[in-house]
C-alpha cells in the first residue's frame, strides 16, 4: 500500500495534512489519484455538514459552538473553511480558522483553510478528495464551510449530506438572498445573531418561502432555528435538529441516494476533467491548432467540417473506443 | 497548477494589539501568497499545531509585548519536537536590536523590526523557499 495512505489511515496529522496539500497542488496527479484510490474503500463513514450564507453571518462561529458540543460527545471533527483566492495577485487571506482557534490544540480537531485557487477542477474537485482524506482517517464528522454567493461555493456544498444555511437579520436584501437560488440548497436553516432585531421577521420570511418549497418537494420538511453564537444561545437545538434530520434522511434511503448522486456526479466530472485534457493535448500537438485556425481564417475548411473529421482521428489516437 | 506557498502568521503571547500582524497578512496576500490568520493571543502549542494542520512553509511570528525571546524559540522547539522543523519560522515586532543575534542562533531565521518595508519580507520568501 501507499506509505502516505497508510500514514492517513493510521491518523497521522503530518500525513493527512500532507495529502491535502498533494491535492491541492496538483503537482503530481499519478500520486494523487493513488492515493485516493487506496483511500476509497476506507471512506463512507463520516457524516458530511455544508455551512454556507453571506459574509460575515457567523458560520465560523457556530462551527465553533458545534464542534465543542459535538467534541463533549466525543465525536471528532474535520473542518475544510474554503475562501476565494484573489484574482489579481493568486493569494488568498484564509480567516476562517481564527473564529475556531481554541480548538486548535484539540487532537480530535483537525481544521484546514482551503482557498479556491484556479484548480483544473474546480474547488469542488479539490474539496471532494480532502473530504474523502479525513473520512478515511476516521473522523466523525467533516463541514465544509464556504460564502454562499456563487455557482463554485453551489458546487462545494452539494458534496454534503447535508447543508446548513445560515442567514442574519439586518443585511437589508435578506429576501433577495433567498431569492437567489440559495434557498434551494438548504436542508436546516439557521437563523444567526438571533440576539440582534429583526430576526424574529427574518424567520417568518423564511417560513414563508419554504412553504412554497415544502408544498412542492412533499418529502422534506426543512427545519428552521434560532441561534446566536456568540452568547451560545439555541445551538443545542439546532444540533438535535441537525442530527435528527441527517437520521431521517439515512433511515429512509435518501442519504444514500445523495451520495449515489454524488458519485455520479463525480465521475462525470473527473470523465470531463480527463477528456479535456486529452483534448487540449491532442489540439496542441505540433500546433494542430495553429494550422487548423489558418485553414478557417483562409475559408479552405469550415469549422464543422474540419472537426467532425479531426475528432474521429483523435478517438483513435486516444484509443476511444 | 503550481505549488502554492503558504505561510501562517500568528501573534503569541499576551498583547492584544494585532494590526502589524494584520497588515502584513494582507500585503501577503496581495504579494501572492496564501495567508492563514489565527489571531492575538495564540499559545506556541496552538500555533505549531496550526502550522502542522494547514501544511504551511513559513510561520511569521509577530510580538509586541517584549516576551519574544521565550516564545519565539518555543515555537521552533516544538516544531522540532514534532519532526516539521522544515517549516521556517521569522519574527516580527518590537524587538531590539541586540536580541536578534539570539533569536537567529535558536532558529529564528529571519526578524523583521517595524518599519521594514513589505518588499523586504517578500524579498527574503522569496529567496528562503
Ligand atoms: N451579535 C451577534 N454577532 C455574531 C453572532 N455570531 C457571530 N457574530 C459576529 O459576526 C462576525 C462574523 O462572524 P464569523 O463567524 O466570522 O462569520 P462568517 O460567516 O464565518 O464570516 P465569513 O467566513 O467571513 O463569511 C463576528 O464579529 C462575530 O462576533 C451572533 O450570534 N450574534
Ligand atoms: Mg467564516
Amino acid at each position: 500500500m501507499q506509505n502516505l495512505a497508510r500514514q492517513v489511515l493510521k491518523q497521522d496529522i503530518r500525513a493527512i495534512a500532507r495529502s491535502i496539500s498533494l491535492i491541492e497542488n496538483e503537482t503530481d496527479i499519478t500520486q494523487k489519484e493513488a492515493l485516493i484510490d487506496t483511500l476509497h474503500p476506507h471512506c463512507g463513514n463520516a457524516i458530511v455538514w455544508g455551512i454556507t450564507g453571506p459574509p460575515g453571518a457567523g458560520k465560523s462561529c457556530l462551527l465553533d459552538r458545534f464542534i465543542e458540543h459535538l467534541r463533549q460527545d466525543n465525536k471528532t471533527v474535520a473542518v475544510i473553511a474554503v475562501d476565494p483566492s484573489s484574482p489579481f495577485s493568486g493569494g488568498a487571506l484564509l480567516g476562517d480558522r481564527l473564529r475556531m482557534q481554541k480548538h486548535a490544540t484539540d487532537d480530535g480537531v483537525f481544521i484546514r483553510s482551503m482557498a479556491s485557487r484556479g484548480h483544473l477542477g474546480g474547488v469542488a474537485g479539490a474539496t471532494a478528495d480532502a473530504i474523502k482524506i479525513f473520512d478515511a482517517a476516521g473522523f466523525d464528522y467533516v463541514i465544509i464551510e464556504t460564502i454562499g454567493v456563487g455557482q463554485t461555493e453551489i458546487e462545494v456544498m452539494e458534496l454534503s449530506d447535508i447543508v446548513l444555511l445560515v442567514l442574519v437579520p439586518g443585511l437589508g436584501d435578506e429576501i433577495q438572498a433567498l431569492k437567489a437560488g440559495v434557498m434551494e440548497i438548504g436542508d436546516i436553516f439557521i437563523i444567526n445573531k438571533k440576539d440582534l432585531d429583526g430576526a424574529d421577521r427574518l424567520k417568518s420570511e423564511v417560513e414563508y418561502v419554504l412553504s412554497l418549497k415544502d408544498s412542492i418537494e412533499s418529502d422534506s420538511k426543512h427545519p428552521i432555528c434560532m441561534t446566536s453564537a456568540t452568547q451560545n444561545d439555541g445551538i443545542g437545538n439546532a444540533l438535535s435538529q441537525i442530527n435528527s434530520y441527517f437520521a431521517g434522511l439515512r433511515d429512509d434511503g435518501r442519504l444514500a441516494q445523495k451520495r449515489k448522486e454524488r458519485i455520479e456526479k463525480e465521475l462525470k466530472h473527473i470523465a470531463t476533467t480527463k477528456i479535456m485534457a486529452s483534448a487540449n493535448r491532442f489540439l496542441n500537438i505540433d500546433q494542430r491548432l495553429n494550422g487548423w485556425v489558418e485553414e478557417v481564417f483562409q475559408k479552405k475548411v469550415s469549422p464543422y467540417k474540419l472537426l467532425n473529421k479531426k475528432i474521429g482521428d483523435f478517438l483513435q489516437e486516444i484509443n476511444w473506443q | 497548477m503550481m505549488k502554492k506557498i503558504r505561510i501562517l502568521i500568528a501573534k503569541p503571547g499576551l498583547d492584544g494589539h494585532d494590526r502589524g500582524a494584520k497588515y502584513v497578512a494582507r500585503a501577503l496576500k496581495d504579494a501572492g501568497y496564501e495567508v492563514i490568520y489565527t489571531g492575538i493571543r495564540q499559545t506556541p502549542d496552538a500555533i505549531v499545531k496550526t502550522a502542522i494542520q494547514e501544511d504551511v512553509d513559513f510561520i511569521g511570528l509577530s510580538l509586541l509585548s517584549g516576551a519574544h525571546n521565550e516564545l519565539f524559540p518555543k515555537v521552533v522547539e516544538l516544531l522540532k519536537s514534532k519532526n516539521a522543523d522544515d517549516i521556517i519560522v521569522f519574527g516580527g515586532g518590537v524587538i531590539p536590536e541586540s536580541d536578534i543575534p539570539g533569536l537567529k542562533e535558536n532558529g529564528i531565521r529571519a526578524v523583521f523590526t517595524p518599519g521594514t518595508p513589505i518588499k523586504d519580507i517578500i524579498a527574503y520568501i522569496e529567496s528562503a523557499k
